[in-house]
């Protein structure tokens, strides 16, 4: 089978949730990666360590910015280059938005939040999450080219490859797919990335305002966390909105999730049962999160959370 | 201005999750339904820019008629007619097709969607109907304002968010916080018993995928608990049991 695999980049580096789509890809056939928009080409080389045999590159300035539009059309017509049988890529805020629209545009059969590789001895099965990770779904790709967006931390990384060889692309972008103009770019520079990391703790109304974050925050470094917290907690502000962990925020699966002051309703439970380790802290005994948690304590925050990074630092 | 807006009909957010016929059905068994949280927020963004602006609100689900009662209370929230594509949403691509026929039949200055759905989470279906209509789509849009015909949008971005000035017409995934959640009232639900909800064939029924079955994840194990006085213990647990840190 001959796989195509979007990569995306963060501050030069290639996302980690990349590296895990290039180990799907290489698990299931000789596997190109592409990258759009300026990044070095050592760092493309890279993506052979995980399995890529070579990485397309298609520099093109203008990509700089995650476009929805030039992107499909950029990533489409790799895939009609190539000859590619199935595209993968992470699932990301970015990749989703783009990935619809390659579909439609190549007939491709589109799977999303794919769990485990295809099960290809009778046709070509892909296990998903849905219900936001309360279950799965066995699909059924009928198309001949397929697209599967990966779900993050889902895949084991490959990691013992060599260089991939870099080559340019060149595809053709029609200025009318530049439309939308970004007028301003706010981010977060140099802190984990949440829906990527692999420690993530957060903080819930428990805490009770926004000056007790910086517990937290140690916390987080201790462990080279990203931090999250509760959806009434961004809702006050207390917190930034990309930080708001649930249902109705970021989808996270790390490898271990730290509660803190955090209830468990299920809507923020919907958010983080895929993590692999789930510690709760919490003053109340009888709090719904422990129900889903693997560890717990109790006790109040403002004592647990300052002695256990004094703990942690001695162990670490 | 026009605008469509598509809704799903999922389980409400506190369901429990349990399928029948050899794990090929969701078991609708005591399951509240409810307007996807997501489009919930499109949809209040719509009456918001519709009190602004003037114009007209349609709503649309592809689903069977047990999704009636929620197109019925997004009418009650505001929407000024509805359509139901009469058709089991199983694909998404199916979905899109059917959205986008609507789309086309239609003038519409603005489709809104929720970023995804909570049943299949895809958040693929809006980007497919933008390349099918072959008008820009946007995702997961957190502001949007009309000015003439053209309109400012926040876009989440990971790690932050990006500001974007693009011209209508547009197909935009909404999320928080986008508008307020809106409840509706009792005029609301008494005029939304009158609002016309047209049912209507699909057009098309290529799909791309099949469902073969359903699994839920294995049981969660007890819960182990440590003393707050103990906290080296909690640091052993995660260091040499768990192996996370
Ligand atoms: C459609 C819908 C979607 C939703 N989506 C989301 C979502 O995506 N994410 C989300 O998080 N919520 C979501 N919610 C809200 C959700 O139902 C809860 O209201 C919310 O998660 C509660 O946040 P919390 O746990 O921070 O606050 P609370 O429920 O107020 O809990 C605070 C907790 O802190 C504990 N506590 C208090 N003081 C201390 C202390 N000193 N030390 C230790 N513990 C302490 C308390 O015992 C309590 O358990 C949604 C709701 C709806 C209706
Ligand atoms: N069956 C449907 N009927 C109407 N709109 C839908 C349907 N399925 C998905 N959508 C719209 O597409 C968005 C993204 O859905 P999805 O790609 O399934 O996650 C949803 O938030 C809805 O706005």
């Amino acid at each position: 089978m001959s796989i195509l695999v979007f990569i995306e980049t963060e501050e030069g580096k290639i996302k980690k949730s990349s590296r895990e789509a290039i180990s799907f890809g290489a698990a299931l056939g000789e596997t190109t990666a592409l990258a759009l928009g300026s990044v070095s080409e050592e760092e493309l080389a890279t993506a052979g360590q995980n399995g890529a045999a070579k990485v397309l590159h298609v520099a093109d300035d203008r990509l700089n910015a995650g476009l929805i539009q030039p992107y499909a059309e950029a990533i489409a017509a790799a895939m009609e280059s190539t000859g590619a049988e199935v595209l993968v890529t992470a699932k990301s805020s970015l990749a989703d938005a783009v990935v619809g629209r390659v579909a439609a545009k190549t007939g491709a059969g589109l799977v999303s939040n794919v769990v485990a590789l295809p099960d290809t001895s009778n046709g070509f099965v892909v296990k998903r999450s849905i219900y936001t990770g309360k279950a799965f779904a066995n699909v059924s790709v009928t198309t001949d080219k397929k697209i599967l967006a990966i779900k993050k931390n889902a895949i084991d990384l490959k990691q013992d490859g060599g260089a991939a060889a870099v080559e340019a692309l060149s595809v053709s972008l029609d200025d009318a797919l530049f439309g939308a103009k970004i007028t301003a770019t706010e981010k977060a520079e140099g802190d984990v990335l949440l829906p990527e990391a692999d420690i993530v703790v957060s903080g819930g109304r428990g805490l009770k305002g926004p000056e007790n974050w910086g517990m937290i925050e140690d916390l987080a470094k201790t462990l080279g966390a990203a931090t999250g917290c509760s959806k009434p907690v961004s809702d006050m502000d207390w917190r930034p909105h990309h930080e708001h962990v649930g249902q109705t925020g970021v989808k996270v699966s790390p490898s271990l999730y730290i509660a803190v002051g955090i209830s468990g309703a299920i809507q923020h439970l919907a958010g983080v049962n895929s993590s692999k380790y789930i510690v709760v802290i919490n003053k109340d005994e009888e709090a719904p999160f422990f129900k889903a948690a693997d560890y717990g304590v109790v006790g109040d925050a403002f004592d647990v959370v300052p002695k256990l990074n004094e703990a942690l630092k001695k162990a670490l | 201005m026009n605008i469509l807006v598509c809704i799903t009909h999922v389980p409400d957010t506190t369901s429990r999750i349990a399928f029948t016929n050899n794990n090929t059905e969701f078991d609708k068994t005591g399951v509240q339904f409810i307007i996807g949280p997501y489009d919930d927020y499109a949809l209040a963004r719509a009456v918001e820019l519709k009190e602004r602006h003037g114009g007209k609100i349609t709503v649309l689900n592809v689903g069977e008629a047990d999704a009636d009662p929620t197109i019925r209370k997004a009418l009650a929230i505001g929407a000024d007619e509805a359509v139901r594509i009469n058709a089991f949403p199983s694909d998404s691509f199916f979905v899109a097709n059917q959205i986008a026929a609507v789309a086309k039949a239609g003038e519409y200055d603005l489709i809104l969607m929720g970023r995804e759905s909570i049943d299949f989470n895809g958040g693929m279906v809006h980007g497919m109907v933008g390349e099918l209509l072959g008008l820009p789509s946007f995702s997961p849009v957190m502001q949007l304002e009309v000015e003439g015909d053209s309109a400012k949008l926040t876009r989440e971005i990971e790690g932050g968010k990006e500001k974007l000035e693009v011209k209508l017409p547009f197909v935009a995934g909404c999320q928080e916080p986008i508008a307020e959640w809106k409840i509706p009232n009792m005029r609301g639900i008494m005029s939304a018993r009158t609002k016309p909800l047209e049912v209507k064939d699909p057009v098309d029924n290529t799909a791309h995928a099949e469902l073969s079955n359903y699994e839920l994840p294995p049981a969660k194990g007890a819960v182990k608990m440590v003393d707050a006085d103990n906290l080296d213990e909690l640091v052993n647990l995660l260091k040499n049991e768990a192996k996370v840190i």
